[in-house]
C-alpha cells in the first residue's frame, strides 16, 4: 500500500517535472564547465561567481577549473580532462589566442558547446566571445566623460600604461576618431598622450609633468586602473583644479571619487563583470540548448538582461557584446569597492 | 700632505664629478623647462624617489663587500603588501606598528638572503634571483591572490607621506636621516671600515681578523631593512599596496649606485655617491616628460643618458688617475 503510494507520487513529480520545464529553469541539468586563466584573479573571480550564481539559478551546474599555471599549455591540459567528462558546454578565459585551437576543435567535435568571455581564443576556437564592452563604447564613454567633465572645452591629455599595451591603444584610437567625428566635440583640445607605463612612481612623474607643461589643464583621462589611481592620488593631494576620469577599480578609487572639489575624480568606469559573468552564463545555457550555434545575427535572451544579437568580432569570429561599461560615482562607489 | 688646487680636486674625484653633471643637468632641464627648478618641483621629485634613494644605501653596502641583491623589489613587495594588508583588515592600525612591521619583515629576508650567501657560499646573483622568485611569490600570497590595499583601507598610515615636518614631507625626513646616518656610519664607524676592507680584499680582511661571513651577512640584512623600509614608504607615498610594486625596479637601484661611482666588482663606492646617483637618476626621470620628448622615445633617451653618465665617469676618472700617477713619478 506504502510502496504503491510512493511510487503514485514518484511518477506524478516524474510527469510534472517532465511537463514543466519552467519550474526548473532553462539549464535543468547541464553540467558546464568554467576554465580561468589562472587562479587568484579577484577581478575574473567576481565574473565567475555571477556565472556560476546564474547558472545554478537555472537549474544547471559549473565547476570553475583553474589551470595549476596562467599558460596555453596548462590550459589544454585542463581541457583534455573536461573533454573526456562529458560536459555540455566549456567556457573558458583563454590564456593564448591561438595555442588552444586543436584543443578547442576537439571539445567541438565532441559535442561539447564551446564559448568565452574575458579574453577570446582566435575564431576557429570557439562559437561565440562574449565581451565585457566594445572598443567603440568604451571610447565613447570616456569621450563623453571628459567632455563633462571639462565642460565644454578646454585642453586634456591621456594617461595611458605602455605605449605597446593593445587595449589601451585600441581605446585611445577610438576616442581620437570620436573625437574627430562629432562637432560637440571640436572645442576639446588633446594636448599629449602620455605613458606611466603602470608604474605609480612614473605616472606621477608623467601626470606632474602634464600640469606643469600645461597649467590650464581640465581633464586628464587615464585608461589604466594603476595610472588613474596614482594621478588620482596626486592631484587630490595637490589640490589641482585638473580633474580625473578612466578606467578604474572602485576599491582603490574610493578617497577620490566625489562631485564636489576635495574630490579629484567626479566619475569613472570600468567593466561591468557581474554584468559578463551573467550575460556569458546565459549564452552558453542557449548554446547549451541548441538555441544559437554562434552563427551571425542570431539572438537569445538572457534573463532579466533582455535580448542580445550575435555580431561580428574584430577579429573575424562572433561576439556578443555585452554593452556600456558601468559608470561609478559618488553614489555607487561604496557599495562597489566592496565587490572590486 | 700638501694641499691640492681646486681643480684638481674636482677631477681628482669622482663625487666632485658627477656634482658637476649634476648642476648641468639641472642647469639644462631648467633653461628647457622652468617650473622645473621650483621647491615643490624638486621636493616632489625627492618623495617621488625616496624608495630608489634609500635602497640605494643598502645596494652601497651590498656592492662594496663584491655583491648583488636583485630581491630586493620583492622584499620591498613582501613588507609593504604585508603591512598592506594587516592595515586593512584592521590588525593593526598604528602608523609606527606598521613601519615596524615592515621593518622587521625586510630584516628577516635580508637575514635569510645573507645567510644562503655568506654561509653557503652562493653567488649573491644567483642567491637573490631565487629569492626574488620566493618573496615576490609570497607578496602575492599574502595579498590573497592579487587584492590590492588600497588608499581607503590604509587609514592613517597613508597621512605619513603627506604630513609635513618644518615645511618638508616625513618622507624626505626619512631621506635625510638614512643619507645622515650612513654617512657617519660608512665612514667613521669600525664596522663601515670593514665593510670596505672586506670588499678591498677578503683575504687579508680575514687575515687582519675580520669576520668577513659575518661582514657578509649584516650587508644583505642592512639592504632587507632599507628594504623593509622602502616598502613601507611605497605604500604611504603611493597610499596603495600591490603584490607587483616595484617590479623590476632593482635595476634603478642598482644603475643609481653604478652611476655614483659604486664598483661592481667591490670595494669602491661613497655615501655621497648613492646620493649624486640616485639624483641624477630622479632628475633624468622627472625631466624626460617634462622637456617635452616623445613619450616613445623617453626610455631609450633614459638608457642613452645613463650611459652617458657612467663612461663619462670612468674615462675622466681614468685620466684624473694618470695625472696622480703622473705627478708621482716626478
Amino acid at each position: 500500500m506504502n510502496k504503491k503510494l510512493v511510487s503514485a507520487v514518484l511518477c506524478g513529480t516524474m510527469v510534472l517535472g517532465a511537463a514543466c520545464p519552467v519550474f526548473a529553469g532553462v539549464a535543468d541539468g547541464k553540467k558546464i564547465a568554467l576554465v580561468g586563466k589562472s587562479a587568484g584573479n579577484a577581478f575574473f573571480e567576481i565574473a565567475a561567481a555571477s556565472y556560476k550564481e546564474t547558472v545554478e539559478a537555472e537549474g544547471g551546474t559549473v565547476d570553475v577549473v583553474y589551470p595549476e599555471a596562467a599558460t596555453a599549455d596548462a590550459q589544454i591540459k585542463v581541457l583534455d580532462n573536461l573533454i573526456s567528462q562529458d560536459y555540455d558546454a566549456i567556457c573558458i578565459s583563454a590564456n593564448d589566442v591561438n595555442a588552444l585551437q586543436a584543443k578547442m576543435e576537439e571539445a567541438m567535435d565532441a559535442g561539447i558547446k564551446v564559448s568565452s568571455f574575458d579574453s577570446a581564443p582566435n575564431s576557429d576556437s570557439r562559437q561565440v566571445f562574449v565581451n565585457q564592452a566594445g572598443t567603440v563604447a568604451v571610447g565613447q564613454a570616456l569621450m563623453d566623460a571628459v567632455l563633462d567633465i571639462a565642460g565644454g572645452e578646454g585642453q586634456w591629455a591621456i594617461l595611458s600604461a605602455t605605449s605597446q599595451a593593445a587595449n589601451q591603444n585600441a581605446w585611445i584610437d577610438a576616442m581620437k576618431s570620436i573625437m574627430e567625428s562629432d562637432e560637440k566635440y571640436s572645442k576639446l583640445e588633446l594636448v599629449e598622450v602620455a605613458y606611466g607605463d603602470d608604474e605609480p612612481q612614473k605616472s606621477i612623474d608623467q601626470t606632474s609633468a602634464l600640469l606643469e607643461n600645461y597649467p590650464d589643464l581640465k581633464v586628464i583621462c587615464a585608461p589604466t586602473t594603476v595610472g588613474i589611481a596614482a594621478a588620482a592620488k596626486y592631484l587630490q593631494d595637490n589640490e589641482s583644479t585638473c580633474k580625473l576620469t578612466g578606467l578604474g577599480l572602485p576599491s582603490e578609487m574610493i578617497e577620490y571619487t566625489g562631485a564636489d572639489d576635495a574630490h579629484s575624480c567626479p566619475y569613472f568606469y570600468l567593466w561591468d563583470m557581474q554584468g559578463l559573468g551573467k550575460l556569458s552564463a546565459y549564452a552558453t545555457i542557449a548554446l547549451a540548448n541548441e538555441e544559437i550555434t554562434g552563427a551571425l545575427d542570431e539572438t537569445f535572451t538572457a534573463g532579466d538582461l533582455g535580448e542580445y544579437t550575435i555580431t561580428t568580432a574584430d577579429d573575424g569570429g562572433t561576439e556578443i557584446v555585452l554593452g556600456l561599461p558601468l559608470q561609478f560615482n559618488s553614489d555607487n562607489i561604496e557599495e562597489m569597492a566592496k565587490l572590486y | 700632505m700638501e694641499k691640492k688646487s681646486i681643480v684638481k680636486k674636482i677631477t681628482g674625484s669622482r663625487e666632485a664629478l658627477l656634482a658637476v653633471i649634476l648642476i648641468l643637468l639641472f642647469a639644462v632641464v631648467s633653461v628647457i623647462s622652468p617650473s622645473f627648478l621650483t621647491v615643490k618641483s624638486v621636493t616632489d621629485m625627492l618623495k617621488n624617489n625616496a624608495v630608489t634613494m634609500i635602497m640605494s644605501l643598502g645596494m652601497l653596502c651590498v656592492m662594496l663587500v663584491g655583491g648583488i641583491d636583485i630581491s630586493i623589489m620583492s622584499t620591498l613587495a613582501l613588507s609593504g603588501m604585508s603591512i598592506g594588508m594587516l592595515l586593512k583588515y584592521e590588525y593593526i592600525s598604528n602608523t609606527v606598528v606598521a613601519f615596524a612591521i615592515a621593518l622587521a619583515i625586510g630584516t628577516a629576508c635580508g637575514l635569510l638572503v645573507g645567510l644562503v650567501i655568506s654561509r653557503a657560499d652562493v653567488p649573491p646573483i644567483i642567491a637573490t634571483m631565487g629569492f626574488m622568485y620566493v618573496f615576490r611569490a609570497m607578496g602575492y600570497l599574502v595579498s590573497n591572490g592579487g587584492e590590492w590595499a588600497s588608499a581607503a583601507a590604509l587609514g592613517s598610515f597613508k597621512d605619513f607621506a603627506t604630513t609635513k615636518i618644518l615645511g618638508l614631507s616625513c618622507v624626505i625626513w626619512v631621506i635625510i636621516l638614512c643619507y645622515v646616518v650612513f654617512f657617519f656610519f660608512m665612514k667613521w664607524t669600525r664596522t663601515g671600515r670593514k665593510i670596505y676592507a672586506v670588499g678591498s680584499n677578503a683575504n687579508a680582511a680575514e687575515v687582519s681578523g675580520i669576520n668577513v661571513r659575518n661582514i657578509k651577512l649584516l650587508v644583505y640584512m642592512i639592504m632587507g631593512f632599507l628594504a623593509g623600509l622602502g616598502g613601507a614608504i611605497q605604500v604611504s607615498v603611493y597610499a596603495s599596496a600591490m603584490p607587483d610594486m616595484q617590479l623590476g625596479g632593482e635595476m634603478d637601484v642598482i644603475a643609481a649606485c653604478v652611476i655614483g661611482g659604486v664598483s661592481m666588482s667591490g670595494g669602491r663606492g661613497t655615501v655621497l655617491g648613492a646620493l649624486l646617483g640616485s639624483l641624477i637618476l630622479a632628475t633624468i626621470a622627472k625631466a624626460l616628460p617634462l622637456v617635452g620628448i616623445d613619450p616613445l622615445a623617453q626610455n631609450t633617451i633614459k638608457g642613452v643618458l645613463i650611459l652617458v653618465v657612467v663612461v663619462a665617469n670612468v674615462v675622466l676618472q681614468r685620466v684624473a688617475d694618470r695625472s696622480a700617477l703622473k705627478g708621482r713619478e716626478m
